[in-house]
């Protein structure tokens, strides 16, 4: 998008004129703050998330008890497909996304994204992409290939209908908003750091979401190339994976791993970042062993990249493969075990206080290291041999999957929600709803371990009585009931608080990052005054001066006789100007979904037309807005 | 509260003082080496795989394409010497040597279509074999990548005569030609992995 | 070493039954409970990594919980005093880096012993038996190329025999998995794929189809039966004379009036369109990428392995299979009213039973031996 910044200083030379709403529909629409399109993010993947959980609890019912017909095996197969690609790139990513996007500026004391246009586009694009994937309910039936979709069952000779189309074009299509989306962040956490943030200064959830972001430009790339070969199989005729000419079925799965794996740790890392950032705080003290926390997170996300062969260990890789991406696999658990201990060690010798994020966080480091554990167990082919694609599986990536990335997302609502809104998520309804989603989830996923080493293969609509699976199934279609309960109170609850929660203040739990520095919710230019930083955990020192003397000697990360650059004068702020662009650009990418899918040149030609005028007009438009003038209230804090 | 027209925000603080266009681009490069990886990789993969004819070796010209890739590098010469000459604020040059940029790459675009036209002529298609399925995607790609240049180029010449450019907006034009650069190192792969591989 | 061996022995049940509580750990296509040697390895590798993950559980969920109850704003007193701000410590780092290299270290040990023992691609021996496998949507279909046997869904080998199967598959990707006597090997279009196993006793093994192929995928079963070495001799016998026995009874048969009936049926319903029956004399072989019925009348089970092999379900299959397995390419040859389809569907039944059971009784030893998994 090089063109996307050309020299266009003043306003309106686009084709609409420059938007300026602060409320209404339109004002989200057109919105380039990254606190507003946070929140959009947010919204859009619990949303989505209740979609993923609706065919979730479809998919227990009907297997809750053995050679039942609720459902019929295509529809059953489109629920677990639907479910799947939901919960994915709909609702847990999007989810670490959107506080990523809320989040990072302010943790690094920023006013905005790098390229706040181009992040309202990335928005855009992800939230009409899955408009779109859920369209296909109603427009010929939903993909039914299961999430990873695996060639040649996506041919069109083995599948004329058109669910896989929606599958490629939508995950295509989302697939750029992530890319686009994550590059920004990378520019944003290089280039947007308050001065003296230095990098050894940066907040873990930042870093995290740095490497996630260096994940994401890495392997979504072969992901979208995979997508395309096959969208010009079943379109143009190419042959990429007809087996009848000769192709490689595992290919597909080579190109979807070299991305599924990375895409792992992508859901996973933000919530590393979360933990890391919740647990000191509750703590009450810095986080133990920082320097490590970050080398480690960096670490796992490069070695992501060199093990997606251990999703294949049953393909006949052949021994020496397999040794191979068995060792560099067990090779992840040991960055993995050194972020447990130090979470662990981070609470020890704190005083912890037990609220809601607490809970949730806690909850997380035991759930994490079974599914961790279990990890390893999947990581030793021979045992993979027997449960890959068997419930074992199943139960593992939820308990890493939601274990580990959801009960962190929602340690972080807690956290978060009172620098969002103002207003706090009642604490006692927080803890009923602790209470029944926690056991609710182990009592659907621990069952399903020995569902599946009983012999249950994943993906299956129906099973036979009588051997051995029937008692296990029971447990986990009731714990859905249990974990829906739970869910939904922390739904309502948070509903309710947004108007109707206590007062929240600007820092409600004592935090020591950057923001808690600024208001609760922040100005929509974030910080009165850009802060200055010389410490990791800069607004717990700033209410503790007296701990600057007591610092331990190796948190070099101090360095009381440095001062931080020389401090660049904010005279006022620039507030960057709304658009329509992004959100026209967006639309033309939709309505190309549906030109691709239905093969009509017309369509095609006109969406084209559209994403060409938006880009230009985007280009042209500059980046615009205003400077503000504001009077900084004494340390941005009340 | 006082409304004003502002510069970007590039000129603000920055960590690294490199601009944000500049640092984007690097990236987005970074990213799409994994494109062009898994094309290239796909080709390799079903290298030597085609069932039926025509295969690579009745087919491709290679006295043909060592002219084309020669124009396309020359195209990256010239990249260099439209960024100097704006560097310099030497206006009349960049734009000629933009205006050259923009030709070389339309001729190496215009073989590019010629080659296309002659493997169907001489039966090989997209659903002929492996060979035409990953020959036309990964060649294609680039094919797009070229003219996608071309079109950022000629904006950019376009708007050097709609408003006044200046040695300070040079940092766009670095960032297409590293663009510019990439897409041509890339080519220079395929070159040697599809034509020069071929006949060793 | 007999305190290991007694060791291996008791502790997968202990350690499963701690884990559970006393739910069940057996059932025919349990891994827990293994049959063969390559089961068996990849069990006793997760029983190893078990304890290992036992141990460091202990150890995780142990600190944490004294943390947890140590280390509580209540129980610390003031509400507002400031921990000692403890930023790291080196030797601590060191430490919890070398355990987990540790216990890695020896996980990935006996892994890679595991691997080399069970997956390198072997050739065949004296005494092998071989079966090229193909996986079709939602069936199985077994080859013997040095018997020249066509079956479907049931695999026969006899006990103490390493079997060695070549797979491969005709449309999308499926999954070969007998759980009690290896784990699974996939099948792939284009990709030459083996997997090898042996079985400890005579028995009735179930496999499923463990990659999504859509439709039917979760009828998609089979059986593997160990015979002793006397009954699989008189199975390859039965299918080697398959040709002569079928149209002329080596002695006189239950019910010949209504498996004459049903023979005719088999023809005019179309069913040898697609359905091998060797030595159907008088019309053409069916097409090889349909379930071979020959010797049915020894087979236990009815589409692929969803039924009983009795006359009733094999009729009810005939009469409507999609009622039985829904999605299968099966198609239904009688319409819903129509009056004949319960006497017709139950004569070519009566026919598929009659195929191979002339002479002998279809049902052999093996079943009392592996009675206790049970043959439903």
């Amino acid at each position: 998008m090089a063109i996307g910044r050309q020299p266009a200083a003043t306003g309106d030379s686009g084709v609409l004129s420059r938007p300026t709403w602060t409320t209404g529909w339109a004002s989200w629409l057109t919105t380039v703050d990254h606190k507003r399109l946070g929140l959009l993010y947010l919204v859009s993947s619990f949303i989505f998330l209740g979609f993923g959980s609706i065919e979730a609890f479809l998919i227990r019912l009907q297997l809750a008890r053995p050679e039942q017909q609720l459902i019929s095996p295509d529809v059953f197969n489109q629920m677990f497909t639907m479910h799947g690609v939901t919960m994915v790139f709909l609702a847990i990513m999007p989810m670490g996304i959107g506080f990523a996007n809320y989040f990072v500026p302010l943790m690094i004391g920023a006013r905005d994204l790098a390229f706040p246009r181009l992040n309202a586009f990335g928005y855009w694009v992800y939230a009409l992409a899955g408009l779109f994937l859920y369209t296909s309910f109603f427009l010929g039936g939903a993909p039914d290939v299961g999430w990873f979709a695996y060639a040649p069952l996506t041919s069109l000779s083995n599948n004329p209908g058109n669910g896989v189309d929606f599958y490629m074009i939508a995950l295509l299509v989302s697939g750029v908003g992530t890319l686009v989306t994550a590059m920004n962040l990378i520019v944003t956490v290089i280039n947007l750091r308050a001065p003296g943030m230095t990098f050894m200064r940066v907040p873990l959830f930042v870093w995290m979401m740095l490497v996630t972001s260096f994940l994401i430009i890495f392997a979504f790339p072969p992901l979208t190339i995979a997508l395309f070969q096959v969208i010009m199989d079943r379109t143009f005729g190419t042959l990429f994976y007809v087996p009848e000419a000769g192709a490689l079925p595992i290919l597909w799965q080579h190109l979807f791993w070299i991305f599924g794996h990375p895409e792992v740790y992508i859901i996973i890392l933000p919530a590393f970042g979360v933990i890391s950032e919740v647990i000191p705080t509750f703590s009450r003290k810095p986080l133990f062993g920082y320097p490590i926390m970050v080398l480690s997170g960096i670490f796992i996300g490069f070695m992501g990249f060199a093990v997606w062969s251990h999703h294949m260990f049953t393909t006949g890789l052949g021994p020496v493969a397999n040794t191979a991406f068995a060792l560099t696999s067990f090779v992840i658990g040991i960055p993995t075990g050194i972020k447990v201990f130090n979470w662990i060690a981070t609470m020890w010798g704190g005083h912890v206080r037990f609220a809601v994020p607490m809970l949730y966080a806690t909850a997380f480091l035991i759930t994490f290291t079974l599914g961790g554990i279990t990890g390893i167990m999947l990581a030793v082919p021979p045992f993979d041999a027997q449960v890959q694609d068997s419930y074992f599986v199943v139960a593992h990536f939820h308990f890493v999957m939601g274990g580990g990335a959801l009960l962190s997302f929602l340690a972080a609502l807690y956290y978060w929600f009172p620098k969002m809104t103002g207003r706090m998520i009642p604490e006692g309804l927080g803890r009923i709803a602790f209470w029944l989603v926690v056991p609710g989830f182990y009592l659907i996923f621990w069952p399903q371990h020995f569902a599946g080493m009983v012999g249950m293969p994943r993906r299956v609509q129906t099973y036979e009585a009588n051997i051995g699976l029937d008692a296990y199934n029971m447990m986990s279609t009731a714990g859905t009931f249990v974990f829906g309960a739970g869910m939904l109170l922390v739904l309502f609850s948070a509903i309710w608080a947004i108007r109707n929660g206590k007062i929240a203040g600007d820092d409600p739990w004592d935090g020591r990052t950057l923001e808690w520095a600024t208001t609760s919710p922040p100005p929509h230019y974030d910080f009165d005054v850009v802060p200055e930083v010389n410490d990791r955990d800069p607004v717990w020192l700033q209410k503790h001066p007296e701990l600057l003397e007591r610092r331990d000697a190796i948190s070099e990360a101090a360095d009381p006789e440095h001062m931080p650059p020389e401090h660049v004068e904010q005279e006022s702020i620039h507030i960057p100007g709304q658009s329509w662009y992004p959100f026209i650009a967006a639309l033309g990418t939709f309505v190309g979904s549906y030109a691709l899918l239905y093969h009509n040149l017309f369509l095609g030609l006109f969406a084209s037309l559209i994403i060409f005028i938006s880009c230009y007009a985007w280009a042209f438009e500059g980046v615009g807005g205003h400077h503000e003038h504001v009077t900084p209230t004494v340390g941005g804090r009340s | 509260m006082s409304h004003t027209v502002v510069a970007p925000t590039h000129e603000e603080y920055r960590s690294t003082k490199l601009p944000d266009i500049k640092l984007m681009m690097w990236i987005f490069l970074a990213s799409d080496c994994m494109f062009f990886g898994s094309l290239i990789g796909t080709y390799l993969v079903y290298k030597d795989k085609s069932l039926v004819g025509p295969y690579p070796i009745d087919i491709l010209n290679i006295p043909l394409t060592t002219v084309s890739t020669f124009v396309l590098l020359m195209s990256s010469f010239l990249m260099v010497l439209a960024l100097h000459s704006l560097r310099s604020n030497d206006i009349p040059k960049f734009r000629l040597w933009t205006f050259g940029v923009c030709f070389f790459g339309a001729i190496f675009l215009g073989f590019q279509v010629f080659e296309f036209s002659h493997f169907v002529h001489e039966g090989l298609t997209l659903s002929q074999n492996l060979f035409g399925t990953t020959f036309f995607v990964l060649t294609g790609t680039h094919g797009v990548h070229v003219t996608i240049g071309v079109l950022m180029l000629l904006s950019l010449l376009i708007a050097s005569y709609v408003r006044p450019v200046a040695a300070k907006d040079a940092v766009y034009l670095e960032v297409t030609g590293l663009y510019w650069h990439f897409v041509d190192i890339v080519w220079i792969v395929i070159f040697t992995v599809i034509y020069l591989v071929e006949f060793v | 070493m007999p305190v290991v061996r007694w060791f291996r022995r008791v502790a997968p049940p202990l350690g499963l039954t701690l884990m559970l509580g006393g739910c069940v750990t057996d059932g025919p296509r349990s891994m827990m409970h293994p049959a063969g040697e390559v089961a068996r390895q990849q069990m006793d590798l997760f029983m190893w990594t078990f304890w290992l993950s036992i141990a460091v559980l202990i150890l995780v969920v142990g600190v944490l919980t004294f943390a947890i109850i140590r280390f509580r704003r209540q129980y610390t007193g003031d509400k507002d005093a400031i921990p000692n701000q403890v930023h790291g410590s080196v030797p601590l780092e060191i430490t919890w880096t070398i355990i987990p290299v540790i216990i890695v270290i020896l996980v990935a040990v006996p892994t890679v012993r595991a691997i080399f023992a069970t997956e390198v691609r072997v050739t065949a021996e004296e005494g092998d038996t071989i079966v090229n496998v193909t996986g079709y949507q939602w069936w199985w279909r077994f080859e013997y190329p040095e018997l020249g046997i066509v079956t479907a869904n049931e695999l026969h080998m006899p006990v103490g025999s390493r079997l060695i199967l070549d797979l491969d598959s005709a449309d999308v990707l499926h999954s070969f998995w007998v759980p009690k006597l290896a784990g699974k090997r996939d099948m792939i279009p284009n990709q030459e794929n083996q997997l090898w196993l042996s079985a400890d006793e005579p028995g009735v093994y179930y496999g499923h189809c463990a990659e999504l192929c859509l439709g039917a995928h979760a009828y998609m079963r089979f059986r593997v039966i160990v015979d002793t070495q006397e009954d699989y001799d008189a199975w390859v016998a039965a299918f080697q004379n398959a040709g002569q026995q079928a149209e002329t009874p080596a002695q006189p048969v239950q019910d010949a009036q209504l498996i004459d009936q049903g023979r005719a049926l088999f023809a005019q319903k179309g069913c040898i369109g697609c359905h091998t029956v060797e030595g159907f004399a008088s019309f053409p072989t069916g097409n090889p990428d349909y379930p071979n019925l020959t010797n049915f009348g020894l087979r236990r089970t009815v589409g692929a392995a969803v039924l009983e092999n009795n006359r009733e379900n094999l009729a009810r299959w005939i009469r409507n299979p999609q009622a039985v397995k829904p999605g299968n390419y099966m198609p239904t040859l009688w319409r819903a009213d129509d009056p004949a389809a319960e006497e017709e569907s139950s004569a070519i039944a009566a026919y598929l039973l009659s195929l191979g059971s002339e002479g002998q009784e279809p049902r052999t030893q093996a079943d009392a031996r592996g009675g206790s998994d049970g043959d439903r």
